[in-house]
């Protein structure tokens, strides 16, 4: 039962994401992408990782591709078609592409993965929120409060933009 | 097989291990999951049908109307007729469009309500997802659904169309923010996102009493911006007739319509649902603190009848707000969310996290 699961998502990651990168409508990319990162957070709830599930949800499926979605309807039309890319592009792109596959295979296969047991990966929603405000050994709230500190940052980066188009 | 109304644990866990004696482990699950499946399916259709009804009926007598009153008795078998002429009607797609996309944007809509609904407790024992996270996963995946409008008024090739999913998709993506502070609010009293918890905790007393004033204040934030999230009235600028003709779905016609329709309505009972279950407790019966007589004359009442009265009030009020107040602007929407609703219900978490460190709730 599982398995079968297992192979339904991975086939949809599969075939998504080829599709993502062939699809010569932009907006059609961006809706196969969308469906991409749903089952990639469907492998997540196989993996009883609730949280980083919901938060794949909402950070990518809710929040990214929503602002691609929007940026698009924005700047290009309905019948609007992307010109195939030439020979030399997509060989580049390919051997990017299969170099990356060879360094991921590789590591994969020389990994050892030591079973972990249940104990060490408690991810429950009340141990993530002590981890993430904790200053102790593993905790994480010197990242937390940078990254707060960049996203304040981008925010008012964001408003100041958008004021200065106001202004004219 | 045990069944009872105050408690369905006994009687999910009676259907489980008869399947599981006739059929393999596996098998069982499949069948026990295409059971749930069907049951939602169901549920969701029936909700969607008597929710048009409930809602055409309330606007009627706030109008001093009867609302339809030709097809069953006092009009009950209206929307079924209606239903009925939808899915015999022929599916019409403009020219020029994208028509994958426009076919998929119908069926995108109705992926997160089915995704949310599995989560919502209906009963004791009478809930499909427990998760962990369970009001993070109910605000994760409600996101999703933004999606399917911004396609749907992308892809019909209309201007009405796009403005009016333009306007939608700033409108659902600003309000958000305020509905995931203002429950928050009550997860700082909770100290948990499981929504079986969430109830429990609500066992001497609803969260909308116990809290003291931070807990009023984020309900009206909740109403406010939730009213506001999934398109209704007064915040129905998406889909303002007399502008945009219907808005995104402007385009479709025939069983796509219904879908957004049924989509529509999901997503306010589901609405109605979280609220009733975060400030009123879900099926929790009335409980005051420790009045023995009291709380066990409450418990007389079936929890699943407590629920739906209770999501039935919180309809009620926001199809009220529907029928009494003008349409707002687009500016002043967006006014009301950015400088008002947000910053009130950021320091009002901050004001019940100085109630719960001081233990001023009850």
């Amino acid at each position: 039962m599982e398995q079968i699961i297992f192979y339904i998502l991975v086939s949809g990651i599969l075939i998504f994401s080829v599709l993502t990168v062939t699809s010569r409508r932009i907006l059609r990319a961006a809706v196969f992408l969308l469906f991409m990162l749903l089952c990639s957070a469907g492998l997540f709830f196989m993996l009883d990782f609730y949280f980083l599930a919901a938060v794949q949800l909402t950070v990518y499926a809710g929040g990214i591709i929503v602002l691609i979605i929007f940026s698009i309807m924005l700047t290009s039309q309905v019948n609007e078609k992307l010109e195939a890319a030439g020979v030399k592009k997509s060989s580049f792109s390919l051997i990017a592409a299969a170099a990356g596959a060879v360094v991921c295979i590789y590591s994969i296969l020389n990994y050892s993965f030591p079973a972990v047991s249940n104990g060490e990966t408690d991810s429950s929603m009340k141990n993530i929120g002590m981890q993430l405000l904790s200053y102790k050994d593993n905790g994480y709230v010197l990242p937390f409060e940078v990254i707060s500190i960049l996203l304040l940052a981008s925010m008012v980066g964001a408003i100041i933009i958008a004021k200065r188009d106001s202004a004219k | 097989m045990n069944f009872s109304i105050y408690d369905f644990t006994e009687f999910i866990r009676s259907i489980h291990f008869w399947l599981t004696g006739i059929f393999s482990p596996a098998l069982a699950d499949v069948i026990g999951l295409a059971i749930i499946g069907v049951c939602f399916l169901l549920f969701v259709t029936l909700l969607g049908l008597s929710l048009v009804y409930i809602e055409r009926k309330v606007a009627a007598f706030f109008q001093q109307r009867l609302g339809p009153m030709r097809v069953g008795f006092w009009g009950t078998a209206q929307t079924v007729a209606d239903i009925i002429k939808l899915i015999f009607k022929e599916p019409l797609v403009t020219k020029n469009s994208d028509k994958f996309l426009f076919n998929l944007a119908a069926f995108i809509v109705l992926i997160a309500p089915f995704m949310v609904i599995g989560a919502v407790p209906f009963a004791k024992g009478l809930h499909a997802l427990d998760f962990d996270i369970g009001l993070f996963y109910i605000t994760a995946v409600s996101s999703i659904g933004v999606t399917g409008i911004l396609l749907a008024g992308w892809s019909s090739n209309n201007k009405y169309s796009l403005i009016g999913a333009m306007r939608s998709g700033a409108q659902i993506v600003s309000y958000e923010l305020s509905v995931v502070l203002s429950l928050l609010t009550i997860v700082v009293l909770t100290g948990s996102l499981r929504l079986s918890e969430i109830i429990a905790s609500q066992s001497d007393g609803w969260w909308i009493f116990k809290g003291n004033i931070p807990a009023i204040i984020a309900f009206i934030i909740f109403i406010v911006a939730s009213t506001a999230e999934s398109n209704r009235g007064p915040f129905d600028l998406a889909e303002a007739e007399s502008e945009l003709t219907a808005g995104f779905h402007t385009e479709y016609s025939g069983i796509r319509f219904a879908f957004f329709f049924l989509a529509e309505y999901v997503n306010f009972f589901i609405i109605a649902a979280v609220g009733a279950t975060v400030f009123f407790g879900g099926w929790m019966p009335l409980h005051i603190g420790n009045i023995e007589f009291f709380n066990n004359a409450m418990d007389v009442i079936p929890p699943v009848i407590w629920f739906f009265g209770k999501v039935a009030a919180l309809l009620f009020l926001i199809m009220w707000f529907k029928w009494t107040f003008p349409r707002l602007r687009i500016d002043q929407l967006l006014t009301l969310e950015w400088k008002y609703l947000l910053p009130i219900s950021i320091v009002n978490i901050l004001l019940m996290s100085l109630v719960a460190l001081n233990g001023w709730h009850l």
